[in-house]
């Protein structure tokens, strides 16, 4: 395990898709740097062989059911929360380059 | 008649049948509580009284919570009423449907009056990351409530309401009851359906009430349990009626007391209210066990890559597109997602999506993720072991009681610390309660903590009941 640097947390902003000024950049690379340094003590525990726990209860398991058709939310309730919409869609920014 | 809103939902449901009470008059009471109290406390986002009138008239006079008025923590949908988790990026978002808890409360007659105010997206153990402004502890109030779910503590403590729910991720509902002297319960995962709960961590929340007492705590739990279609990870078992485990004794009952909570960082005060109950509990025929948790030193930083990770995956969904915060001006949708997400986000919620994500990324998975995932296998395993010799384990919730407004704010490592009793059960999935069982010199409650197997929340309510019923210490009221 590895520390963090600031040019680090950029691309990991980046991929969060969060912009970051370089005063917060300083700050999250510092604090983040003093929680894996602190979260790094896992390396303590030999885990060769210890199955990943996803879930903590053995009991679930995956569920299926039926392809039948039932009522969904109503078209109006849900886009009445869209900051944009047109007809019966949500309305976003150009995508595609170019008109 | 003018106390109404001091009483407990069993109390209330009493006085409904016999002492000539109206379902009116409890919720008018209440109203006039929040409107006297709540500027000091500020427990709520707000408190909707046009709504909580209308739906009392409706309500089902032979539900078992008929006319209990009841807050929602602020990431609990409501059917158009306004769901924010405490989040800029969420202002203005009223949900097309109820969370299914919202739906079964108001099936047993309870009032839903508002929305209780929370760490941004549950990122919290101090109730100061909300976007709105910080709760303040009700017996202190330059103190924090705790956190995240430190409007529902608040509230319930300083009588703003009779009941109040919560949701627990890494201790959430323990951690707030503990600091405001009230009683909060994490069931086990999968107990309580989540459908309408905004996700901060998905194998680790779970919805949970805050009350009064033990036996307010049990009738809850008898209400919102219980497999629902709508949450996949809800498990399908029978629901008992939990009041039937509130036995005043404990004779018999096998308690553990692991060696590894009562370490440096416990504060003295705590401490002792913690011994002393063990010794309450042997006087209540109890017989108590020294137990080994080995891993739980290595619980918050197991916790602290599992959660982070999740949340920076649930929290991928609010982009600007359909619902919430959208910036205002963008050149295309990347600049418009990034715009949205850096304008919305507070300091925490950019911080966890940082670490989680850095978690996640390539070259790290195996490194953070998977070895997390790893380490909790061994914390569940403990608990396993653990469980062979003893019905329940006694710890405390909270290594300190309520700190000062501001104090851990700039120092996110002490703030993650505060939740260290209380995260091993949530990695562990088990059930997990905290009861007030002292008060400091200052006047600042202390809290309890009582866990046992999955699925045996009945063994929690009876240990809770026969404490809480041979104690005083759930009488105290903070002055206000």
């Amino acid at each position: 395990m590895k520390s963090i640097d600031k040019s680090t947390v950029k691309r990991v902003a980046h991929l969060s898709r969060l912009a970051l000024g370089d005063k917060e950049l300083d700050l999250y690379a510092g604090q983040l740097a003093s929680i894996l340094t602190y979260i790094n003590k896992l390396n303590e525990i030999n885990t060769e062989g210890v199955p990943p726990t996803s879930h903590a209860i053995s009991s679930l398991k995956n569920v299926f059911r039926k392809d039948v058709l039932k009522p969904s939310l109503n078209t109006e309730d849900v886009l009445s929360n869209a900051p944009q919409a047109e007809g019966d869609f949500f309305k976003v920014p150009q995508i595609i380059e170019g008109k | 008649m003018e106390k109404l809103h001091s009483y407990t939902s069993h109390k209330l449901t009493e006085l409904l049948k016999n002492g000539g009470v109206k379902a009116s008059d409890i919720l008018e009471d209440v109203i006039k509580r929040v409107e006297s109290v709540d500027d000091k406390v500020r427990a709520f986002v707000f408190l909707n009284k046009d709504r909580a009138r209308i739906s009392l008239s409706g309500s089902k006079d032979k539900g078992r919570l008929y006319g209990i008025p009841v807050l929602l923590k602020d990431n609990l949908c409501v059917k158009g009423e306004e769901t924010t988790c405490g989040s800029k990026i969420l202002k203005g978002f009223k949900p097309p449907y109820s969370a299914t808890v919202a739906r079964k409360l108001e099936d047993a007659g309870a009032v839903l009056i508002g929305k209780a105010n929370m760490d941004e997206f549950a990122f919290g153990s101090s109730c100061e990351s909300s976007c709105y402004y910080p709760t303040r502890n009700p017996w202190a109030l330059d103190r924090i409530p705790g956190g995240s779910s430190g409007g529902s503590a608040a509230a319930v403590a300083s009588d703003e309401t009779i009941i109040a729910l919560g949701s627990d991720t890494g201790g959430s509902i323990r951690q707030p009851a503990s600091l405001c002297g009230v009683v909060g319960l994490k069931p086990t995962y999968g107990r309580v359906s989540r459908y309408g709960l905004i996700a901060f961590a998905s194998s680790l929340d779970q919805i949970g009430p805050l009350t009064k007492d033990v036996e307010d705590s049990a009738r809850v739990l008898s209400v919102i349990a219980g497999h629902d279609e709508m949450d996949s990870t809800s498990v399908e078992m029978p629901v008992p009626d939990y009041t039937k485990s509130l036995v005043k004794d404990a004779k018999g009952l096998r308690i553990g007391v692991p060696k590894e909570y009562f370490i440096a960082g416990l504060d003295k005060e705590v401490e002792a209210s913690v011994k002393k109950a063990i010794e309450v509990y042997k006087a209540l025929g109890a017989k108590v066990i020294d137990i080994s948790l080995p891993h739980t030193d290595y619980a918050v930083s197991t916790y602290y890559i599992v959660a982070p990770a999740e949340a920076s995956s649930n929290l991928a969904r609010f982009d600007g597109v359909q619902y919430g915060h959208r910036s205002a001006e963008s050149k295309d949708m990347i600049d418009m997602y990034i715009k949205t997400r850096s304008e919305g986000f507070g300091t925490e919620a950019k911080r966890r999506i940082l670490l989680g994500t850095y978690c996640l990324s390539t070259g790290y998975y195996d490194a953070y993720y998977l070895k997390a995932q790893k380490v909790r296998t061994k914390i569940k395993e403990d608990f396993e072991n653990a469980f062979k010799t003893c019905d329940c384990i006694i710890t405390p919730t909270s290594p300190t009681p309520a700190f000062k407004i501001g104090e851990r704010l700039n120092d996110p490592l002490s703030m993650y610390l505060s939740d260290i009793y209380t995260i091993p059960a949530n990695l562990a999935g088990i059930p997990a309660i905290s009861i007030p069982c002292g008060f400091s010199k200052t006047g600042l409650p202390i809290g309890l903590q009582i866990l046992a197997k999955p699925f045996d929340e009945e063994t929690i309510f009876h240990a809770a009941y026969a404490f809480e019923q041979n104690t005083d210490h759930h009488k105290r009221k903070p002055a206000l």
